[in-house]
């Protein structure tokens, strides 16, 4: 019983960084914006975040520091997408490769760090419950967080005027030119807040679930956010799920091994990866579900005329 | 202020002033990038654009990392012609040196050197099978090639990981994770004596010559290439937008898991874990940097095959991660992209108050 709500606790920590990122691309690409950069951002914020951790001692000032890092690397991606019309895929492998040689480059120092231990952190009465307790009540601010993240975000772009602006302007910048906004700097708003919330995901996987830096250490999550949003159709609340689902997967295999199933561990490894496909290609397959909310002008460059 | 204006049609010249432009630039930051780290600029400099053309063995080293950036990047610019966005070639690549190591460890004392060839068609057959993957998921499910392409990646990694660390582990090894060093008759025939320049390297420019051929010669490269500049038209001409799906990727699969064979039967003559050593997402650097064009991807080939070079000297002698070869790659493509910008529209400058409410 115990094992499960084990389970259960590191599959909610592990879905929290898809979670973070993968919301952070909805809001991107909920303004038309597709960043292919995740991966790259996510790699910089993570030895950022991890970096300022070690020198600070404080692990907030780690997230302040990834987000910050996350929100510069896609600044310099949405001025050159939007701004200088660059094709969106190619400027964000650009940046995905960029930032896996700046990571490596600048994380050779910090290989060998180590981070004090941190207080464990339990909700005061609900943490003592059983199986519950265990399950949820103990877990990382920033899992709550994530929570309410989804809950803020499902609300802003349903219920809000600035929600509704940001949908107008990756449904048709044409027609939000035309009523007067500034549909340039608020698809850049969209991107460097779409970057911050990938740059805390990194900060959260070294300061938090690692919490070590290890080249590359990000291993395919940039990708997997950016599959997530694919996978719910748009929607803040399915990224949640999303990422729950496949943190299970990925806590899965360490399960199974402490089950002692004798499968070598490098075809557990591969379970994330195949169940991205599987669940891009199970999705993907109905083309009303993916239109009904995918932003009409994802992916194409707007430039107002002269 | 400075205002971008359209062209009323892209310039030609600012296509290939474009990539020179985009390299000094990167050439630029690295020199801050050196100054800024204590090292004598100029010597860095020399590390990455003098000391990779010393001599005849730094001449066939240069080559050596070309040869799978030439033939991946080959492939891969096709693809990117018909708009097929395949950036798993890193993965199609293991794959071909996966299947090529298949067929090398059944040779014996007396195989023949025809073995060569079967490797390398394995190798090939490989890669088209991993990036088959892709377009079945892309033609029957519609699933994004980017991110299917991408996972195989890691996919195919794993994939190595089981071969080396389980059945194909030499037992003689001392419990490395790598297979036996492959037989003599399944290496590589090399160029010269005491040099690791191999045959590949002259498949990989006689490609060049095919490549161009098919995309500027044949109907068939035409066709795809319609498909992806203007898919309307294609389709109103009666050309399968399926066909070229599949054509991008098996082609440019098939090129990736040729690099990967010619790879493993050369250079490295047995399979271990550091197989994957980023030429697949550097091809996607040298497609774009050479314009999709054969002949441009021959020089950007050999340019990518400085950094990797230069990477390596700038850590043995002067002390620098290697990784900076890594840096250098992303600036060049983000540079790249910045400055094809000049292609389409030109930079005029406005007087602010002549422009009244631009944002």
């Amino acid at each position: 019983m115990d094992a499960y709500a084990l389970l259960v606790a590191a599959t909610l920590n592990a879905g929290t960084v898809l979670a973070i990122a993968g919301l952070g691309l909805l809001v991107n690409e909920r303004a038309g914006i597709v960043n292919l950069g995740a991966e790259g951002i996510m790699l910089v914020a993570a030895i950022a975040g991890f970096a300022c951790a070690v020198h600070t001692g404080s692990e907030w000032l780690g997230f302040g520091a990834g987000a910050l890092a996350g929100a510069a690397m896609a600044g310099a991606l949405g001025v050159l997408v939007i701004w200088f019309n660059t094709n969106q895929y190619a400027t964000g492998l650009a940046l995905s490769l960029f930032g896996g040689g700046l990571s490596a480059f600048v994380g050779i120092g910090y290989v060998q760090e180590r981070l004090p231990a941190r207080p464990h952190f339990a909700l005061p009465g609900l943490a003592d419950l059983p199986f519950l307790g265990t399950a949820l009540f103990r877990q990382h601010p920033l899992v709550y967080g994530a929570m309410a993240l989804a809950a803020g975000l499902a609300w802003f772009l349903a219920r809000t005027r600035a929600g509704r602006v940001l949908r107008a302007v990756g449904e048709s910048p044409e027609s939000a030119h035309a009523l007067g906004y500034p549909v340039r700097r608020i698809r850049l708003a969209a991107v460097l807040a779409g970057g911050a919330l990938c740059g805390v995901a990194g900060a959260y996987l070294s300061v938090v679930y690692t919490p070590l830096w290890v080249e590359g250490m990000v291993a395919g999550k940039g990708w997997i956010a950016l599959a997530l949003t694919t996978f719910a159709t748009w929607r803040p609340g399915r990224v949640l799920l999303g990422a729950y689902l496949f943190g299970g997967v990925t806590m899965l295999q360490f399960h199974l091994q402490a089950e002692g199933v004798q499968v070598p561990s490098q075809w557990l490894t591969m379970l994330p990866y195949l169940s991205t496909i599987a669940v891009l290609a199970l999705i993907s397959r109905n083309p009303a579900w993916i239109r009904a909310n995918m932003p009409a002008s994802l992916g194409k460059p707007f430039f107002p005329g002269n | 202020m400075l205002r971008l204006e359209a062209r009323a049609a892209p310039s030609r010249a600012m296509s290939w002033l474009s990539p020179l432009l985009a390299l000094a630039v990167t050439v630029v930051i690295g020199l801050v990038l050196f100054a800024l780290l204590g090292k004598d600029p100029a010597r860095g400099l020399a590390m990455f654009f003098v000391e990779p053309f010393r001599g005849a063995y730094a001449l066939s080293e240069l080559a050596v990392k070309a040869t799978p950036l030439l033939l991946i990047g080959l492939g891969l610019a096709l693809c990117y012609r018909a708009n097929v966005w395949n950036i798993g070639a890193e993965g199609q690549f293991v794959l071909g040196a996966i299947a090529a190591t298949w067929v090398a460890l059944h040779a014996g004392p007396g195989t023949g050197r025809w073995i060569v060839v079967a490797l390398l068609a394995a190798g090939a057959a490989g890669g088209m099978a991993w990036a088959a993957l892709v377009a079945l998921l892309r033609d029957r499910a519609n699933a994004n090639e980017i991110l299917v392409s991408l996972m195989l990646v890691y996919v195919a990694d794993q994939l190595l990981g089981y071969l080396v660390y389980g059945p194909w582990k030499d037992p003689a090894g001392y419990n490395f994770p790598q297979t036996i060093t492959f037989l003599e008759a399944t290496r590589i025939p090399r160029l010269f004596t005491g040099l690791r320049v191999n045959a590949g390297f002259v498949a990989a420019v006689l490609a060049v010559g095919a490549f161009w051929l098919f995309l500027f010669r044949a109907f068939a490269g035409f066709q795809l290439q319609v498909g992806g500049l203007a898919p309307a038209a294609a389709r109103y001409a009666g050309f399968s937008s399926r066909r070229a799906l599949w054509t991008a990727l098996l082609v440019s699969g098939g090129m990736a898991g040729l690099a990967g064979a010619f790879e493993v039967a050369g250079p490295l003559q047995q399979l271990t874990p550091y197989v994957p050593a980023g030429y697949g997402f550097a091809a996607i650097i040298v497609a774009f940097v050479g314009r999709l064009h054969p002949v441009g991807i021959l020089f950007s080939s050999l340019l990518m095959s400085l950094f990797y070079i230069g990477g390596e000297l700038a850590q043995s002698r002067l002390g620098l991660p290697k990784s900076l070869t890594g840096v250098f790659q992303g600036l060049l493509l983000f540079s790249l992209l910045a400055c094809d910008t000049l292609i389409h529209y030109r930079v005029r400058w406005r007087p602010r108050h002549a422009a009244p409410g631009a944002a």
